[in-house]
């Protein structure tokens, strides 16, 4: 075991499946000789080398229309995008390439790309250094959502979606890369993919919550308790697949569900989880679904605090849950 | 040289005789590679067997010269249970594991950067191959196009763009798509070498990709190729080319015919005479009888099939709509 943060947990992850497989190759903007914007690749170009940690052109599209290319090649590449907000250069090279690939070749021509990418707010990063996109590439066949809200979850997700077969979309909560650290287990430590994580137990309501919103919604949960509210806390942690008999026997057990995140309401991936709670759990629910997540606007600068759910407005949501019906 | 003509026949053949399958609603859909023949062949005879096709949609004599059987093609424009593909595409969307030959799809221009991507494995592997992407004049304004030239000149990888200048865009002109005099002119930009050929010149087209796949093999980086040829068919079975351009600007093209102009010079070097040339084409019409014939008499795609290669294994919501879709009786081997 190891006391890391969560970028120094994805950044173990990478240089031991680095050191395990000599086809695993790292590629991005600034990964090379300066480890990364956030240091989530630092040390690696030193130990690999430039031909295995790939300083590349500017462009999103390059990036990922090679890795798909070193894919079908026998390489492993980890893509990096430097922020989620910057990867629409690179949206058809995801989702009519890199997601398709598979299915399109009958099979042929497997493609298996991870890609990591820090995402969300609260780090005053505006419109373009802040947005949850999350529910864009859940959308579309063929690709894997994982998003780690521990460091102990980032290296070992990590892990399996390098030894996976399928695309992995990896996003990173950038406003918990520091603040959050654990203990992290040495070696080859995976966690599986589709397995929610049960942070917190309890019986009167459920909160379910991924990335940088579990912090909040703990600590929701702990002012829950003070109240003699018990919260049940579920990290879905893979949002493709997703682990929707965790999800759904939660509830069947409180009857009350909230689901928070950064992400607009909207389509969001909250709603997914409405739904299938509609469809799957609908004779135990008890109180409507409450939705705690990020507005319908575009992701503010100077009111991002406004924006974000936080502590008291997840404790809000839960409270009305329980007090309703 | 008469084996280069025998492929061109091949390939002829098949594109008049898919033509008319669409028309009768036997195919859905297929787009020709009429006059661009001896571009294809000649490229395709100047690679080997390790090295990477990254085609578009339209690279059907490219494919048949790798030795993709004329059958397996065939089977993907049907869309049957023998398709490699499994009946996912639209026709001429194929793609052969076997033969380094990968799956096309319709947007233009991304199979430019991963063909670059390709070669960078390739270095990385040491392996002593090129990648070759198709694209056409359409594509040098595409995204892709100006990552990868410009990712293949930084990483100086060996990749042969072989660009297939057949002077329309569906509708737009050539000269509607880019100022640059040359498509090949683009290259210098890049810091690597481009160069024009004559696409309707088999032995030039030959030659050109040849002097580039050696190049590249040495160590010595990308070339770009821009292969002066026409579209004298329609962009494809949906569009009608008589909205846009003159009957006469076919006219001149249809002279310069690459496979009339490769039987002349066979006829000349005395390699071939016409009753010889006759027995290639009813050759030709023969394979492709037999290959259309078998194609339409394989089983269709099983409809369980909607569920498989989304990912290497059906997650559990996959599954779940698989026993939803079986429960309705739409697994049925006739599908409902």
């Amino acid at each position: 075991m190891s006391e890391l943060t969560l970028v120094q947990a994805v950044n173990r992850g990478l240089a031991e499946a680095m050191r395990a497989d000599p086809n695993v190759v790292v590629l991005g903007e600034d990964v090379g000789v300066n480890g990364g914007v956030f240091r989530a690749t630092e040390g690696l170009f030193k130990e690999f080398g430039e031909s295995r940690v790939i300083d590349t052109p500017l462009s999103e599209t390059g990036i990922i229309g090679t890795a798909i290319g070193m894919s079908l090649n026998g390489l492993t590449p980890v893509a990096e995008i430097q922020f989620l907000d910057f990867i629409y250069p690179a949206f058809d090279q995801i989702v009519s390439e890199l997601a398709k690939f598979r299915y399109r070749s009958g099979g042929q021509f497997p493609s298996h790309v991870v890609i990591r990418s820090p995402y969300g707010g609260g780090i005053k990063g505006g419109l373009y250094h802040s947005q949850s996109t999350e529910a864009y590439f859940c959308h579309t066949a063929g690709l894997k959502v994982v998003i780690p809200s521990t460091p102990a979850d980032a290296k070992g997700l990590l892990l399996t979606a390098i030894h996976d077969e399928d695309p992995v979309i990896f996003l990173e909560p950038k406003r918990i890369y520091r603040s959050v650290s654990g203990e992290v287990p040495d070696g080859d430590h995976r966690v599986p993919f589709g397995k929610a994580r049960l942070v917190r137990e309890g019986a009167d309501v459920s909160l379910f919550a991924y990335g940088a919103m579990v912090p909040p919604t703990v600590e929701a949960a702990e002012a829950l308790a003070k109240d003699g509210i018990q919260a049940e806390v579920i990290d879905p942690r893979t949002l493709v697949p997703l682990d929707e008999a965790a999800i759904v026997a939660s509830v069947e057990k409180t009857g009350r569900a909230v689901v928070v995140h950064e992400a607009a309401r909207f389509c969001g991936v909250g709603g997914e989880i409405a739904a299938l709670l509609a469809e799957k759990a609908f004779y135990s629910l008890k109180a409507p679904i409450a939705r705690v997540t990020g507005y319908d606007t575009p992701f503010p600068y100077a009111l991002e605090h406004l924006y974000l759910p936080n502590a008291e407005t997840i404790a809000h949501a839960a409270r009305a849950a329980v007090t309703a019906g | 040289m008469l084996g280069a003509y025998r492929w061109m026949a091949l390939s002829r053949t098949t594109d008049e005789r898919c033509l008319t399958l669409q028309r009768q609603g036997r195919i859905g859909f297929y787009a020709p590679l009429l006059g661009q023949e001896a571009a294809q062949v000649g490229c395709a005879l100047a690679l080997t067997a390790e090295d990477w096709i990254f085609p578009a949609y339209r690279e059907l004599a490219v494919a048949l010269v790798r030795g993709v059987p004329l059958r397996a093609i065939v089977d993907q424009l049907v869309g049957n249970s023998t398709d490699l593909t499994k009946g996912r595409q639209m026709p001429n969307h194929f793609g052969f594991r076997e033969f380094k030959f990968v799956t096309a799809s319709s947007p233009i221009g991304t199979q430019i950067t991963q063909a670059v991507g390709a070669a960078m494995a390739a270095q990385r592997r040491k392996e002593a191959i090129v990648t070759v992407p198709f694209f056409g004049d359409g594509a040098t304004s595409s995204n892709d196009f100006h990552a990868g030239m410009n990712f293949a000149g930084v990483f100086r990888t060996p990749t042969v763009f072989f660009c297939q200048n057949n002077q329309w865009a569906i509708s737009l002109p050539r000269e509607k798509q880019t100022r640059s005099k040359t498509l090949a002119e683009k290259a210098e930009a890049y810091g690597f070498p481009g160069v024009v050929v004559d696409g309707t010149d088999l032995r030039a087209v030959y030659r050109a990709v040849a002097e580039a796949r050696a190049r590249a093999v040495r160590g010595e980086g990308p070339t770009l190729i821009e292969a002066q040829v026409y579209r004298l068919g329609p962009h494809s079975t949906s569009d009608d080319p008589k909205r846009y351009r003159t009957d006469a600007e076919v006219a001149e093209w249809k002279a310069r015919d690459p496979i009339t102009r490769l039987k002349a010079e066979l006829l000349a070097a005395k390699q071939l005479d016409e009753a010889a040339d006759q027995k290639i084409w009813d050759e030709a019409r023969a394979q492709v009888a037999a290959a259309v014939d078998a194609a339409e008499h394989a089983a269709p795609m099983a409809p369980t099939s909607l569920f498989d290669d989304v990912f290497a294994s059906r997650t559990p919501r996959l599954e779940e709509e698989r026993a939803e879709f079986e429960a309705l009786g739409r697994g049925g081997s006739t599908g409902a």
